[in-house]
């Protein structure tokens, strides 16, 4: 398949990585799990602050099936305070970090919610893309055309088993970025970076002119830092919630992400 | 059923096509590390279920391996006593005891013809992880079983016979450490190990093609009970066929042999702790969009039932559409009923149900109480399995009463 550059019209989220990108930066992208604690909108800001290029923000559910135990347990703490996707939103809207907000969910929530009133909400909200994990690209379709219209950018997953073509319509139907799935299994720290990591970066590179971040295994500065030699960014989940369900608090975060920032800058 | 016949676009049971829909319900809603096992798995199994040569292999095993056909009983006593007449499908004299085998020995098969040495599962009561770490030793596969830690607690005997039978149980001590996080935990490791491993999923339920795949392997069951009880009673079909259902493998079993090709009542009995048609609201869990029990604002909440093969909270996804095109009838027993028909049946008949198949019996008792069946109606009810495993449990209900 030849590469084929994106047509559509690029939302906020696709400029505001677009813009890094081109002046030169790869792309850092925490993940936290919302009403973690009570510090959690603090730790948006100080993960801001200490560099990231976009934020994402997991909207805990009761059934994470395609999270490891670190982001099992941060749900389930966020659950057990009563944390609720408009509670989520609501939030999110009293906040204004300067760089983009993109949410994680699983569909229940959506599809219970509402595709149009959520969309919206989240518009309202300054969030500018969701990414669904167990929303594949055959399904995706009622859920974007709510999000379209409300500038959220429905941010597609390619997978280490997705073969050649599926990359391709993956690509044409991502908006934002393409989330690059590093390895074949759930979230959670890996002492070794995947092999599959890189290779993933580099099919879906191939063949789209869309940022590229790779997350899922991503661990440490080290790690990061051999993705970005690849792709144009990487998203880091459950080496950073793992430092705030430890206590870490708002100062371990921008400490870790700062110690990311400048792993990936050096390459 | 010949292949041809399921295939045909009108019928209310019939090949959901490529996208896996039962009207609005079905999909397949999966992380993307799983679309391509799940499609290699549909095209797999509709190449399959076309070879006769595939049907020749799996009707022989179910045959000379697992006891089919499994007998039509009249229960004579039991029908005394409630005043309509019951008879039982006997899927608990099935080898490993309960429904379960059809659908291993269906998928074994497949994952052989896949290239696919290992299989995963989950279980609830134990059953479908019993069957599939029996399969997997019959075909010299590696095993491992998925197992709310709950259940392995309710189900000790049965963790142990998967152990026998060469099988790994891993506790599941995520979520409500039942079946639902028992199916959280089986996915979670499908994605980590696709490659070589087939999940050998144990309902109606789950990505597309597995509601359909399984109901095509459990339909086994409503043909030979239709043409038994057509043999039994002059060519007539009973009045009211009745199944319990958690994922609804055993009931969308027997009624695929009923659906269409009858006119009889078809209910399906949920545990009251658990009714996800009744009491769900639609929405996608588990790969699948389908009548699921939910809070406002879309979080999965725990099912609680005596019966730890129908602790679910959803149902597979034809049955929240064959209740709403009202092909089925969904009821619900709650547990104090449901030991009442366990105690009934084995003392009138000598057969000790399944706790989950109790709830069939339990409402076959009441509907006849109530005249909602008029005396004298024959009722088919499918004896999912028998109760041996739950022997322990109801002692210790039953003592602490006394």
């Amino acid at each position: 398949m030849s590469r084929v550059d994106s047509t559509h019209a690029a939302g906020t989220l696709e400029s505001a990585l677009r813009a890094r990108k081109a002046a030169g930066h790869k792309l850092l992208i925490p993940y936290i799990t919302a009403g973690l604690d009570d510090q959690w909108l603090l730790v948006i800001e100080a993960l801001a602050g200490a560099g990231a290029d976009a934020i994402e923000i997991g909207i805990p559910f009761s059934d994470p099936m395609i999270d490891g135990s670190v982001i099992q347990e941060s749900s389930l703490r966020a659950l057990a305070r009563g944390t609720t996707p408009d509670g989520v939103l609501a939030d999110l809207s009293r906040i204004d970090v300067g760089v983009p907000l993109v949410v994680m969910t699983y569909y229940n929530l959506i599809y219970r919610a509402g595709h149009e009133r959520i969309a919206g909400v989240m518009h309202q909200s300054g969030v500018s893309g969701a990414i669904i994990p167990d929303l594949p690209l055959e399904e995706a379709g009622v859920w974007a055309q709510a999000a379209d219209p409300e500038e959220v950018a429905t941010v597609l997953l390619v997978a280490p088993s997705t073969p050649e073509d599926r990359i391709g319509q993956i690509c044409e139907r991502t908006r934002g970025f393409v989330y690059a799935v590093g390895r074949m299994g759930v979230t959670g720290e890996q002492a070794v970076l995947a092999d599959s990591a890189r290779e993933v970066a580099s099919r879906i590179q191939a063949l789209t002119d869309l940022p590229v971040c790779v997350g899922i295994g991503v661990s440490n500065p080290e790690q990061a830092a051999s993705v970005c030699e690849v792709a144009d960014g990487v998203v880091v989940g459950s080496a950073l919630v793992r430092r705030l369900l430890e206590g870490g608090g708002p100062d371990g975060a921008a400490e870790f992400v700062g110690s990311l920032r400048t792993a990936i800058d050096k390459g | 059923m010949t292949t041809s016949e399921t295939t045909r676009p009108d019928l209310i049971m019939g090949d959901p096509g490529p996208t896996g829909r039962f009207g609005e319900f079905g999909g397949r809603y999966v992380p993307e590390s799983l679309m391509p096992a799940c499609i290699e798995l549909e095209t797999a199994f509709r190449e399959a279920w076309a070879d006769p040569e595939f049907h020749r292999e799996l009707d022989g095993i179910l045959r000379n391996y697992g006891g089919r056909p499994t007998p039509v009983t009249e229960c004579r006593r039991f029908s005394e006593h409630v005043g309509v007449r019951v008879f039982l499908k006997r899927e608990d004299l099935a080898h490993t005891g309960s429904h379960k085998l059809n659908n291993v020995i269906g998928q074994g098969l497949l994952a052989r013809r896949m290239g696919k040495n290992k299989l995963i599962a989950e279980t609830g009561a134990g059953q479908h992880g019993v069957a599939t770490a029996t399969a997997a030793a019959l075909f010299g596969m590696e095993c491992i079983v998925y197992m709310g830690e709950v259940d392995t607690k309710r189900q000790e005997l049965n963790v142990f016979r998967m152990e026998l039978l060469g099988a790994t149980v891993v506790p599941v001590v995520s979520g409500s450490r039942t079946l639902k996080d028992a199916v959280n935990e089986a996915l979670r490791a499908w994605v980590a190990s696709v490659d070589d491993t087939h999940y050998c999923l144990g309902s109606v339920m789950g990505p597309h093609p597995y509601p359909w795949m399984v109901r095509e392997f459990q339909s086994v069951i409503g043909e030979e009970a239709r043409e038994q009880f057509r043999s039994l009673l002059d060519g007539s079909d009973p009045d009211v066929v009745v199944a319990c259902a958690g994922g609804g493998s055993n009931a969308a079993g027997i009624f695929a042999g009923f659906a269409d090709a009858t006119s009889s009542d078809l209910v399906a009995v949920e545990a009251a702790g658990g009714a996800a048609v009744t009491t769900g609201i639609p929405g996608v869990l588990h790969g699948m969009r389908s009548a699921l029990i939910q809070d406002e604002a879309g979080q999965i909440l725990e099912a609680e039932s005596i019966s730890a093969g129908l602790d679910y909270p959803g149902i597979g996804p034809e049955h929240a559409h064959l209740a709403e095109v009202g092909r089925v009838r969904y009821e619900a027993a709650d547990d104090e009923r449901v030991l009442e028909a366990f105690q009934l049946l084995a003392k009138t008949e000598g057969i000790l149900p399944a706790l989950e198949s109790s709830h069939a019996i339990a409402w076959v008792m009441a509907a006849a109480a109530s005249g909602e069946l008029a005396p004298g109606s024959t009722v088919l009810v499918n004896l999912s399995g028998r109760g041996d495993k739950d022997v322990a449990q109801v002692r210790d209900i039953l003592r602490g009463r006394a």
